[in-house]
C-alpha cells in the first residue's frame, strides 16, 4: 500500500519518526514523507525507508488546520492509501481533522502492523492500556497514528530524495504567544527507559539519587501525580491517567505505591522494576522485578551496580 | 458566552475490563457508568466557571441511548442548563463527532468544549473531528482557558512543555488536567437537574468509517520476581540477560 507519513518539523533524526517511516515500508508500497519547515536532515530518512520527502519551507510554525492542509494536499499529490503519525500531541489534534477532511477512518493509538488478509484491521490499546481493540477501517484512505515504541526501527539503507512542496496551508489561527519547554532532556513518550519517582522520596531535595540512576542508564526521568500536584517535579513528567502515557521498554519506579491511575499510564512498559518500602504496594503485582527496600538505599546501590555493569560491557 | 461541553459515558476506573459475545463486546456486567472524568472535572466546570464570571449559557450534547440519561443529570446536577442526547448508540468516534458537528452547527455555539479523551476508548478524536467538521480553529490538551471578548488565551501542552496560544472564537478546545477543579453536586442543583430541559434528537445517517471488530485482553502478568535489596548486582543481570532490556 501506498504511504505518506507526517513527520513532525525538524523531527528528522527522533526515533518516533524512524518507527514511523519503517511501519510505512512494512506496508510494502512507496513511502512518501510530508514535513514543513527546514529540509536539512531529511533525507536521512532513506534510511528507514522513505523514498520521497515532501517539505513545505514557506511555513515555520503551524497549527494543526495548517498541518491538516499540507497532509490533505500530500495526499492528493502522492494518491496514498494509508497516511501514518507518530501518535504524539501534533497528531491528536491532526489525525482526527484529517479523518473528516479526506473522509478516512482513523486508527488512533495503534500498537501494531494492520491485518489486511480480510479487509483492513489494525491492534490498538484500549480501557487506558487494560486491553486491546482490533479496529476495521471501511474507508479506500486509511489513517494510522502509531504509539510510540511499539515498532523496532529498521534501518535498510538508502536515501530520500527532498523536493520542495505547496502545501496550500493558508493562514495560521493559532496565535503562538510563548513557548515554555526545558532544552535537552529526552521526551518522556519516546523514551526506552524511564525512572520514576514518588512521595516516598519525601520531598524534591532528595531528587539527585533519582536523576544519578537516570543519567547512568541514559533514562528519562519521571514522577507520580501527587509529586506534580505538590511541584516537586515539572507537570510534563507525570506520567498516569491524567498524565502522560508511556510504553518504554524498562520503567523503574521508587516509592509509588502503584495506584489504578498510576498504572494506566505505564502498564504498557516491557519490564517494570518495583522498589517500595511497603510489601504490600499494589504495584508489585504489576511489576517484573520487585525489590522491598529504602529507595535511599536501594537506588544508590543500583546506581552503582550500573556504573560497575557499564564499565565492565 | 454559549458553550457547548460535549460529555461522554465511560466506565468507573476501578471496573473490572471483561468482553463477552466472543470476545466483540464489552461487559457491562456490574460496571458503574460515571461522566468521563476529563470532560466532566475538567471542560463542565471550566464551562460553568466561565458563565460565573461572564454570563451565557452552558449546554451538554452526550451521543448515547436512555439508559445514559443518569450521567445527563449528573452534569446537570454540577451546574449545566440544559441538555441534549442523540438517541443513537456511540459506534466510533467519527459517529459521535458528525451528530455532534450537526446539532452545534445549527446552534451558533461561541465555544465547543470536550475532555481530552475518554479514559475507555482512549482516542483523542472526537473535538478534532468536530472542528473539521464546523471549520474552525483547535486548541487541543489545554490546560488553562481564559477568556477576553472573542479572543481565547490558552495553555496547551506540547510534547515536553507549555505553550501560550490565542485564538479567537467560535473555536473547538479539548480539556486536560489543570483546567478546573471538579465539583460535587450539592442537593438543591440535584433537585433542579430533576427539571431541568433535556432535548432528544434523532441521530442523522453518517457513513461507518472505523468499527471494533474485537477486543483481547493482555496475557496475565507472571509473579512478579522478588529480589534481595542488598543484591543490585542480581537485577542488573536479570535486566541485561533475562529482560535483555539494558
Amino acid at each position: 500500500m501506498k504511504a505518506l507519513v507526517y513527520i513532525n518539523t525538524n523531527h528528522f533524526a527522533a526515533k518516533a519518526s524512524f518507527e514511523a517511516v519503517t511501519y510505512a515500508k512494512k506496508l510494502g508500497g512507496e513511502v512518501t514523507v510530508v514535513a514543513y519547515g527546514k529540509a536539512a536532515g531529511a533525507e536521512a530518512l532513506g534510511a528507514y525507508g522513505a523514498n520521497k520527502v515532501l517539505v513545505d519551507s514557506s511555513i515555520n510554525d503551524a497549527d494543526n488546520q495548517q498541518i491538516t492542509r499540507l497532509v490533505a494536499s500530500a495526499v492528493e499529490a502522492t494518491g496514498a492509501e494509508v497516511v501514518i503519525f507518530s501518535h504524539d500531541l501534533v497528531a491528536k489534534a491532526v489525525a482526527p481533522r484529517l479523518s473528516v477532511r479526506l473522509k478516512a477512518g482513523l486508527v488512533s493509538g495503534a500498537i501494531a502492523l494492520p491485518e489486511t488478509g480480510n479487509g483492513f484491521t489494525c491492534k490498538v490499546n484500549v480501557f487506558s492500556g487494560k486491553a486491546f481493540g482490533n479496529v476495521a477501517v471501511k474507508t479506500a484512505v486509511k489513517i494510522i497514528s502509531l504509539l510510540p515504541n511499539s515498532i523496532q526501527p529498521e534501518n535498510v539503507g538508502g536515501t530520500a530524495t527532498v523536493e520542495a512542496f505547496n502545501g496550500n496551508v493558508g493562514a495560521a489561527a493559532i496565535k503562538v504567544m510563548d513557548t515554555k519547554k526545558p532544552e535537552g532532556s529526552i521526551p518522556l513518550p519516546e523514551a526506552d527507559l524511564v525512572v520514576s519517582a514518588g512521595r516516598g522520596l519525601k520531598g524534591p531535595e532528595n531528587w539527585g539519587i533519582v536523576e544519578d540512576l537516570a543519567n547512568v542508564l541514559g533514562a528519562a526521568t519521571a514522577c507520580s501525580r501527587p509529586v506534580a500536584d505538590i511541584g516537586w517535579r515539572p507537570h510534563h513528567e507525570h506520567v498516569g491517567q491524567t498524565g502522560v502515557a508511556i510504553r518504554p521498554n524498562l520503567y523503574i519506579a521508587a516509592g509509588i505505591s502503584g495506584a489504578i491511575q498510576h498504572l494506566a499510564g505505564v502498564n504498557g512498559s516491557k519490564v517494570i522494576v518495583v522498589i517500595n518500602s511497603d510489601s504490600e504496594a499494589p504495584f508489585f503485582k504489576a511489576a517484573d522485578y520487585g525489590i522491598v527496600g529504602d529507595a535511599f538505599e536501594v537506588l544508590p546501590k543500583l546506581t552503582e551496580a550500573l556504573k560497575n555493569f557499564k564499565n565492565a560491557n | 458566552m454559549n458553550i457547548l461541553v460535549c460529555i461522554s459515558k465511560s466506565p468507573d476506573t476501578t471496573s473490572k475490563i471483561a468482553f463477552t459475545d466472543g470476545n466483540t463486546k464489552f461487559d457491562e456486567n456490574g460496571v458503574q457508568y460515571i461522566v468521563n472524568p476529563y470532560d466532566e472535572w475538567y471542560a463542565l466546570v471550566r464551562a460553568l466557571e466561565l458563565k460565573e464570571t461572564i454570563g451565557g449559557n452552558v449546554t451538554i450534547i452526550t451521543v448515547g441511548n436512555a439508559a445514559d440519561e443518569s450521567i445527563i443529570r449528573k452534569a446537570l446536577a454540577i451546574g449545566a442548563d440544559n441538555a441534549v442526547r442523540i438517541d443513537a448508540e456511540p459506534t466510533d468516534a467519527f459517529f459521535v463527532a458528525s451528530q455532534i458537528a450537526e446539532y452545534a452547527k445549527k446552534n451558533n455555539f461561541d465555544l465547543v468544549l470536550t475532555g481530552k479523551e475518554t479514559i475507555n476508548y482512549n482516542g483523542s478524536q472526537v473535538a478534532g473531528m468536530i472542528a473539521e467538521f464546523l471549520d474552525v480553529p483547535f486548541a487541543s490538551q489545554a490546560s488553562k482557558l481564559d477568556v477576553n471578548g472573542t479572543t481565547l488565551t490558552l495553555e496547551q501542552e506540547i510534547v515536553g512543555g507549555l505553550q501560550i496560544v490565542e485564538v479567537s472564537t467560535p473555536a473547538v478546545v479539548s480539556c486536560a488536567k489543570g483546567m478546573a477543579e471538579q465539583r460535587i453536586p450539592n442537593m438543591r442543583g440535584i433537585m433542579a437537574a430533576r427539571t431541568k430541559p433535556l432535548e432528544v434528537i434523532a441521530p442523522s445517517a453518517v457513513d461507518v468509517y472505523t468499527s471494533f471488530e474485537s477486543y483481547s485482553l493482555p496475557d496475565a502478568k507472571k509473579a512478579c520476581k522478588m529480589i534481595d535489596p542488598s543484591n543490585m548486582a542480581e537485577l542488573v543481570d536479570l535486566l541485561h540477560n533475562e529482560a535483555k532490556v539494558i
